[in-house]
């Protein structure tokens, strides 16, 4: 934060509002989306853009003003798509991410279970363990890439052991996360072409789709995704209908890779720029959970989620017709100083600290928030009680990716105790 | 004076005295009562003030808003409210509530 990445750094603060570009990715590459939004929130809270890669699309950058169309999903659908890019029409995935209620409410109920609470506690200690030997096996004070061998390691283990995917293939989890995740026109052309994208596609599903063959019937008392579909009436057989298991197999790989993965890197980064909060954390480890709710925010991996007004509406002054893409811009409420106090401030101790919008609101809210609070939880505690610092090594590069903010790499440097 | 009575999954009880204008969700924070992670801070937009209603006068009936939260609740019963959606009124009849073994 800050510190101007590119010489190319657009002035926000000069350009006319009608030639703010809030499609370009490369805002979070170089990280100089501060100002952009600033600039928003005062000037153009509810913001038409007329042209992008992506088509026209509007955007809400005030936290209440995110949270009142949040609550109002009849005239602010998630259907088509959550993303800035509607779905190609040879491969519509049906994720209920992108549905509005009731089928929604009975496919998010149907895999619910596996992320809550009362099964988190089975997992904490594999967790942990696991979390463990990863840290256990990092170089001392030699630099290494904390993206690689800690947050994408760690993500990609604890997805393997949801899906109880075959643990030696696992990390085609994580590549078909990034590739899905990676359409070149959010990119600013660094990304996947589609064909690629598709080729990758149906690997998943011929894998995926294999997999649940394998276990129907195979009368194994287990607890994994694959099998909580199978038991749901709602969701028994949707093998039968590709596109809505394709979605939901992708849904549910995307929403546990990129978001923790991105925090985990955060809050290394965070912490080295705030080094009175490592005090802080370190003096009083009871702090870490509250700790956690502050990276979430502060890094807010998934920058926006996308709505379609289903009607013409007005809000706030302005005419949205039907069929318009709305972006929610969480990472930018999160930045309000309207609700958020101190906002660019990381305080781990901060008031109601888990009031934030990385994890949106209403019935969409993210359904694994408990997991990735205990995944990041559980590795500020393994890593504080292991290395006596905790230092970067080099500057860190940045996604450039408009749906994503997070790292490719972290040079770190560790020392143990 | 309304007196609340949470119960916590463990069946441990705390009573406490309901200020007029506070929601359920409120007064347990005001109270240090453990059981209500309130990550929206009193919407009803993000269900983690669930709390199943065991004993109350006539409350309120919930609105669209909160029924569409609970409904995203796997363990959600006859009697689940949101904490934050009721607010104790003058003269409002002692109300307890059970906690969730967890929020989500």
């Amino acid at each position: 934060m800050g510190m101007p990445a590119s010489s190319e750094t657009p002035d926000y603060r000069a350009l006319p509002l009608s030639e703010l570009d809030i499609s370009d990715p490369r805002m979070f590459q170089f990280d100089y989306w501060h100002d952009l939004f600033a600039r928003l929130r005062e000037q153009s809270p509810v913001h038409y853009q007329p042209a992008s890669p992506a088509g026209p699309f509007w955007s809400v950058s005030r936290y209440e003003d995110i949270v009142a169309i949040e609550r109002d999903t009849e005239t602010f659908s998630s259907e088509p798509s959550i993303a800035i890019l509607d779905p190609e029409p040879d491969m519509i995935l049906k994720m209920f991410i992108a549905m509005d209620p009731p089928q929604h409410d009975d496919q998010r109920r149907a895999v619910h279970h596996v992320v809550a609470p009362k099964n988190l506690k089975e997992f904490e200690s594999l967790i942990r363990q696991r979390t463990a030997a990863v840290l256990d096996a990092l170089p001392e004070n030699e630099p290494f890439d904390w993206v690689q061998l800690v947050s994408r390691d760690l993500t990609t283990k604890m997805l393997a052991t949801l899906f109880d995917y075959p643990w030696e293939e696992r990390n085609n989890l994580t590549e078909w996360s990034d590739m899905f995740t990676n359409d070149e026109r959010i990119t600013a052309g660094e990304g996947v072409p589609r064909a690629v994208i598709i080729e990758h596609m149906t690997a998943c599903l011929q894998r995926f789709t294999e997999l649940w063959h394998e276990r129907k019937g195979d009368g194994r008392e287990a607890f994994d995704l694959i099998r909580m579909l199978q038991a749901d009436p709602n969701t028994a057989n949707m093998v039968d209908d590709p596109l809505t298991y394709m979605g939901n197999i992708m849904l549910l790989i995307v929403g546990g890779n990129d978001t923790t993965r991105n925090s985990m890197s955060g809050g290394v980064v965070f912490l080295n720029q705030f080094p009175e909060q490592m005090a802080k954390v370190r003096a009083q480890p009871e702090l870490i959970p509250s700790m956690v709710s502050e990276i979430i925010r502060y890094q807010t991996p998934l920058p926006h989620m996308r709505r379609t007004a289903t009607r013409d509406t007005e809000f706030r002054g302005q005419h949205i017709r039907k069929g318009d893409k709305v972006l929610l811009w969480y990472v930018s409420g999160n930045y309000d100083a309207a609700v958020i106090e101190r906002p660019n401030d990381f305080w781990i101790e901060r008031p109601n600290v888990r009031n934030h919008l990385s994890f949106g609101l209403g019935i969409h809210r993210c359904m694994g928030n408990r997991l990735a609070e205990m995944q990041l939880r559980i590795l500020w505690e393994e890593a504080l009680a292991r290395f006596r610092t905790i230092e970067l090594a080099g500057e860190p590069e940045r996604t450039c990716n408009l749906f994503i903010r997070g790292f490719t790499r972290l040079p770190v440097r560790v020392t143990r105790f | 004076m309304t007196v609340v009575t949470f119960i916590q999954h463990d069946g441990s009880e705390r009573m406490v005295d309901g200020d007029a204008g506070l929601s359920l969700m409120e007064t347990a924070l005001k109270h240090d009562v453990p059981g209500i992670d309130a990550d929206c801070g009193g919407g009803a937009i993000c269900g983690t003030c669930h709390c199943f209603v065991e004993v109350a006068g006539d409350l309120p009936a919930p609105d669209s808003q909160e029924t569409a939260m609970l409904g995203l609740r796997p363990d959600r019963a006859d009697n689940s409210r949101l904490a934050c959606q009721i607010v104790i009124a003058e003269g409002m009849a002692d109300i307890t509530v059970r906690l969730p073994e967890f929020q989500m």
